[in-house]
Formats: C-alpha cells, structure tokens, sequence
C-alpha cells in the first residue's frame, strides 16, 4: 500500500498526514486519550493549547498546579482526547501533584504517552523519560523547546536518541509551531499500530535487591498474569509505596488470576 | 465470586514485600535514583552535542555556580533579600507620608466635619473615628511597602532566583530532618502563610509535610511585614542620625525574619526527634533556565493579583475592626470605657512581656487579620489617651506617615524596648484565623491545628519575656 507513492511524496503530502482539527472542550466522544507528561516547565500546556485551541494558564511554581486538564483535537479522522499532567520530576515519589501524573500514566491506561521534553537539558528530562519507560509501551518523546536549544548550540540527533530509546522522537517548538505536524504523524502512527514501538526498558538491578525482586516478581506474574510493568510494581512494593500497595491489596492493579485454576496447576 | 478489599492472595503478596523489605540494603532508593540518573547521561551523551560554545549557557552555568555554591550561594541570598528589604523601606517612606497627609491630614478633618454637622454623634463616631480613621491607616500604611516588595519579590521568582534558593536551603532543611521542598513553602509563608500551608502538598511524606505546615508561621507574612518595617523606621532607625536610618530598620528587619529563619529550622529539628521522628527523604530539583522577566506584566500583576488583593482583605477586614474599636472605646463600664478596662486587665502581662495592654487588646481583635495590628494599636492608643475632640483640637493628632505614627506612640509612653518587643512578638505568635482554618483543613486534626496555633504564642511570649526581663536588668 504504502509502495502507491514514494516516501518523499508522503512527507509533503498533507493530505496523507491530515488536519489538526482543534476540538477544544468538546470531548464527549473520542478515540484514543493521550496523556501529556513531563517535567514542569517544558512547555507541555503550551503544546496542550496548541492541539486543542485551549488558553490552559498554569504557573512556573512546581505544586502550584495540582489538577490535571482535558481538552480534544481531531486528527486524521480520528478523535484525541489529550490530558495535560502536572509537571513531574520523577514517578517514583508520591506528592500529590506527582501522584494524579503517576496514577494517569499507570491506571487511566491512555493509548499514548506523549513526554514532553526540554531540548536544552535532555539529561535531566530523560530522567522522567526513563521511568515513563518503565511502566507503559506507547511514548512519543516530543523534544520541546529546540528553538532554545538552537540558541545554545546544542544539537541533537533525535534519531539515534529514538533508535536508544525505541520510540519515535521528534522535535519541535510548541511555541512557533515546528515539528507539530511532524509530532501529530507519529502520535497517529503509534495510536493506529503503524509504528511499533520497542521502548528501552533500564534493567533496575540493585546489587542485593535482585533476589527479592525476583521472588516479588514471581509471585506478583502468578497472580496478575497480564501486567505490563510488574517489575516496576515489584519495586515499588520494596520501597514501601502506600498507593501502589492498596491497588495490589484490592486487586484494582491488574486482572486477577482466579485462585482455583491457579491452585489446579 | 467478585474480588474483595482483603484477598488473602494479594494481602500474601504484600506481606512477601514487608518481609523481604527487611533484608534490603540501606538507601536502595538512592542506589536506584543514581543508577536512572546515570542511563540519562549516558543516553544524553550520544545523542546530544555542543556546537562550538554557547556564551549563553556558559554565563547560565557560570552564575548557577556562584548562587548556589555553598560559599557564596548564602551571602548572595542575604544580600539579595537585604537589598529588597532596604529598597522597600526607604521606597515606602515617602508614599506613605503622602498617603498620611491625605488621608489623615486632610481627608478625615473635613469628613469628620461633615459628619457631626449632619449625623448623630454615635454614628458619625463608629463611620468616620472608627471605620474611615482604621482604613486610612491601613492604606497609608499597608499599601506602600506592600506596592514595592511584591513587585520586587515577584522579579525574582520570575526571573528563577527562587529554585536557587531553594537548592541552597535544602542543605540546611535536609540537616534538620526536614525535607528540602520546606524552603518552598517557607518562601511562600513570605507572602501568606496560609498559601505556604496548602503549598506543603508538595512535600510527599507525611511527616516532612506536617513539619512545614507547623513551623510556616515563622515566615513573617505579608500582613506582618508593614508592621516590622513600620517599628523598625520608628523606633530603631530614628535611634541614629537620619542618614543611616534606612540601613538600621533594614538590619533589624532582616534581623528579626533571620530569628524567623532559625525558629523554623530549630523547630523543625526538634519536632523531627520527638513527635515526628524519622529520616528526610530524597527528592530531585531542576533549575529552571533565567528567563528574562516582562517587566511590565509583571508589575501588572503583581500590583493587581498581590498588592490589591492583599489590601482588599486588609480594609474587609479594617472596617468592622474600626467599629469594634470605636465601640469598646466609647462604652462605658461604670467611670472608664471598656477598652480602658480591657486594656487595665491586660496592661500587668503586656508590660511584663515588654509590650503594654493595648497591643495585647490589639493582638486579640487583629486575629482575623495581621494587616490590622497596627491600625488597631494606633486606633485604641489614640482614644484612649484623649477622648476624641479635646484630642484633636489640642492639635497632637495627625502628624504626617511615619513621624505622626512615632509622636502618637511615644507619648502614650512606648520606648524601644516596646518597638523591640513588638517585632518580636508580631513574628512569634498565633497564625492569624484564615491560616488556623487552612490548617486544620490540611491535617485533618485538632491537635496538630491546636500544636500549630500556640507554639509560637509560647514562643513569643517567652522571648519577648526574656528579652524585656534582660532589658530591664541593663538599661
């Protein structure tokens, strides 16, 4: 199919990649929920604002913000329902702000994880990235803020970064509105199964946690057979975190194993 | 058959956790937040590279490293704030003195005129002697500081100064058992304490959390910090020749928000070896980039969504307090007014503390509100000295701003030991009603909303005790 034209034609073609149709507020039906997540001051509601047609204000005060916003856009025929997250640094502690993005990111099971990076300080923001890696499959890393980064001298190969961190990695900047088209392609493409992504999972050995993760881990596949991140929930559990302790403790975390057939084996 | 809230295979599950949690190396968490950040910068060096040399972040780095290196980050950050105490207290002295004039001078004369022609006596007193005379001193003396320092304050955090300083103090806080993101809400508590109370949601354990919200009334708030300046001009800086009037009040200010600063940290210690025992938890803070502040935007701001909302509660609240203070000064119990018996009750405890009763009157009706302290002290000390018309026409009253406000105090006997002591006691003692309720909102309980409201009242009245007590033995 994709042989009808050459790739060179694709990439001009807009046509083929769509129209963004800002939707705004109007999000009563949709097709797949994408959450925004990032460290604060990358410019996520600045992105959040361009696809929906929203004016979201939040401030530069980490924890100012502790709601999470919704808004909709229209992109090749389909429906998004888009999650703007408070700005986080990390998912592994448990502030109330960090909490709504840590608790959408592994529980409201969005379709897409779009990570909004600062292109001048990738080092600090793959930080998070990593983490998102840890717990979900489908991520689109958008690097933001590369006009900054161009002013800085700082160049980036997004590919090699994408080819490291198996997903796609585009850059941009939400403000002019660079690379969003680009940004909204691969969104698309990971969404519609197109694109595969093979995201880098950081192998979380800890010299003398090892064999207690393993234990966790096996006891943790025998009873929720389907979880995608369960060594991250092992892990999680060792470190004494309350909120993911009450989701295993309801058996909300994942789908059960019903106890007969697990004690017919 | 559904799932209920207490599976015995998921609660084995968890007791696994507990059990092998045990055997687990200390800091595995710090281990992990090392190894996560050691993959970023791996990644990041292959992927990111420096195009010849970014002037820019060479001079974000090179300033990074002098506000944040342990030597100089501190002395900056005293300047810093030095700097913008000394500019609003000089700044303000001159608006305020117009502010004064008009209000007082000239403006409560001729209404007051008005008034006792047209209006019975009773009324005209409660409208113009109570509800204008507590507004218009709210106004001369609120608005100016209030229209330079958030201004000023809101520069810097737009600016990014306010992170540094929080990477700075987190040192300090970590030592003290409490957790780095306290300097944030302590900043905070430096506009409102009440919005340092709810901002304490960023700290994620509890513990920590509870630390902040209990020591956040050591940040003197923006109700307090016209009272310090205001005593500090009066009282310390009229102590030394005129040209160094300025630096004196500025150095006592300073002075009295540093004690603030080491009340917090003490407290925090010693509440973090007793009731709330534990380790301080590790956390990540980025530096923003410097970003070039919009100067006129953020004046705009600042002066609509600051300065006039703060004053805005400061005369809602003055109106009413302006007709208490009339009423309790104008009825009588048998020969004396009531105020004047209050006043005679508090007086022995008030000059013990090195205060006097009106200001512990004061004290008591200015709860809503620290705004209204002053106002209220300079409201009762004025109707009790003379009653009202012999007051005026002997021509004491209404000396312009900040020297009008010196001649009424010291003539009703203060000195400044007083001044002293009211600075103290204004940074030690109850949150006013608004942060008690956020408080108690925040936790949930009646004893950590009780611990938060008489602690510092306990502290204050043992140091303003203290201090007048040693006073007393040298002078």
């Amino acid at each position: 199919m994709s042989n009808v034209c050459p790739p060179s034609a694709c990439d001009s073609c807009s046509a083929m990649r769509g129209e963004l149709e800002r939707l705004g507020l109007k999000v009563s039906k949709w097709d797949y929920v994408v959450a925004l997540a990032g460290n604060p001051n990358t410019g996520k509601s600045t992105l959040f604002n361009r696809l929906t047609g929203l004016r979201q204000h939040t401030g530069n005060w980490p924890g100012k913000t502790i709601a999470r916003s919704e808004g909709g856009f229209g992109y090749g025929g389909s429906r998004y329902k888009i999650v703007d997250l408070p700005g986080t640094y990390s998912l592994r502690s448990a502030s109330p702000d960090e909490t709504v993005a840590r608790e959408f990111l592994l529980f409201g099971k969005p379709d897409l994880t779009v990570v909004v990076a600062d292109a001048t300080s990738i080092e600090r923001n793959l930080n998070l990235t990593l983490q998102i890696l840890q717990v979900t499959d489908r991520v689109v890393l958008a690097l933001n803020l590369m006009d900054e980064a161009r002013a800085h001298g700082i160049l980036v190969d997004a590919r090699r970064l994408a080819a490291d961190l198996g997903i796609p990695v585009v850059p941009c900047a939400a403000r002019s509105g660079e690379g969003i088209p680009e940004l909204l392609a691969e969104m698309d493409g990971v969404v519609k199964n197109r694109i595969q992504t093979r995201p880098y999972r950081l192998k979380l050995d800890v010299p003398g946690v090892a064999s207690a993760m393993d234990r966790l881990v096996e006891k943790l596949v025998r009873r929720f057979p389907d979880l995608p991140n369960v060594e991250w929930i092992a892990l999680r559990l060792l470190e004494g975190d309350r909120a993911v302790a009450a989701k295993v403790a309801d058996g909300s975390i994942g789908r059960e194993k019903v106890s007969a057939s697990a004690h017919a084996e | 058959m559904t799932v209920m809230n207490s599976n015995p295979e998921n609660n084995e599950i968890l007791a696994l956790a507990e059990e092998l949690r045990w055997d687990l190396p200390r800091n595995f968490n710090d281990h992990l937040t090392e190894a996560i950040y050691a993959e970023s910068s791996r990644l990041a060096e292959r992927s990111v590279a420096r195009q010849g040399h970014s002037r820019r972040m060479d001079l974000q780095n090179r300033v990074d490293r002098l506000l944040t290196s342990p030597r100089t980050g501190f002395l900056i950050m005293g300047l810093v704030f030095a700097t913008v105490l000394w500019v609003t207290i000089v700044g303000a002295n001159y608006p305020s003195s117009w502010l004064g004039w008009l209000l007082t001078d000239q403006a409560y004369g001729w209404l007051r005129g008005v008034a006792f022609a047209h209006l019975p006596a009773w009324m005209a007193g409660v409208l113009v002697d109570g509800m204008f005379l507590s507004t218009a001193w709210v106004i001369s003396v609120m608005l100016p500081p209030m229209a330079i320092f958030f201004p000023v304050f809101t520069l810097l955090e737009d600016l990014g100064y306010l992170p540094r300083v929080a990477f700075n103090l987190d040192r300090v806080f970590h030592r003290v058992g409490a957790h780095g993101k306290q300097a944030l809400t302590t900043a905070m508590g430096y506009g409102c304490n009440a919005a340092g109370v709810i901002a304490a949601r960023v700290i994620d354990s509890p513990r920590e959390r509870l630390i902040a919200i209990l020591t956040n009334n050591f940040s003197l708030c923006n109700g307090r910090w016209p009272t310090q300046i205001l005593i500090a001009t009066v009282f310390l800086g009229a102590l030394v020749p005129a040209q160094f009037a300025g630096l004196v009040a500025t150095a006592a200010v300073f002075g009295v928000a540093l004690l603030g600063f080491a009340l917090t940290l003490g407290t925090s210690w010693a509440l973090s070896r007793t009731v709330l025992r534990g380790e301080a938890s590790t956390f990540s803070l980025e530096l923003p980039p410097y970003r070039p502040p919009n100067i006129w935007r953020t004046l705009y701001t600042s002066l609509i969504d600051r300065t006039l909302f703060v004053l805005w509660r400061a005369v809602v609240f003055a109106l009413p307090a302006g007709a208490v203070i009339w009423g309790v000064a104008n009825i009588m119990v048998g020969d004396i007014t009531l105020a004047g018996w209050i006043v005679s009750r508090l007086d022995p405890l008030g000059i013990f503390l090195g205060l006097n009763g009106v200001i512990l009157l004061a004290y008591i009706i200015a709860i809503p509100a620290n705004e209204i302290v002053i106002p209220s002290i300079l409201m009762l000390t004025v109707l009790l000295l003379g009653q009202g018309d012999a007051w005026t026409e002997a021509g004491v009253m209404f000396e312009t701003g900040p020297e009008g406000v010196a001649l009424i105090l010291k003539n009703a006997g203060w000195t400044a030991l007083t001044g002293v002591c009211l600075m103290l006691f204004s940074l030690c003692h109850n949150p006013c009603s608004t942060t008690i309720y956020t408080i108690y909102k925040e936790t949930g309980s009646v004893k950590w909303t009780a611990l938060s409201t008489l602690l510092p009242t306990a502290y204050g009245l043992i140091i303003c005790g203290g201090v007048a007590f040693v006073a007393r033995l040298f002078f």
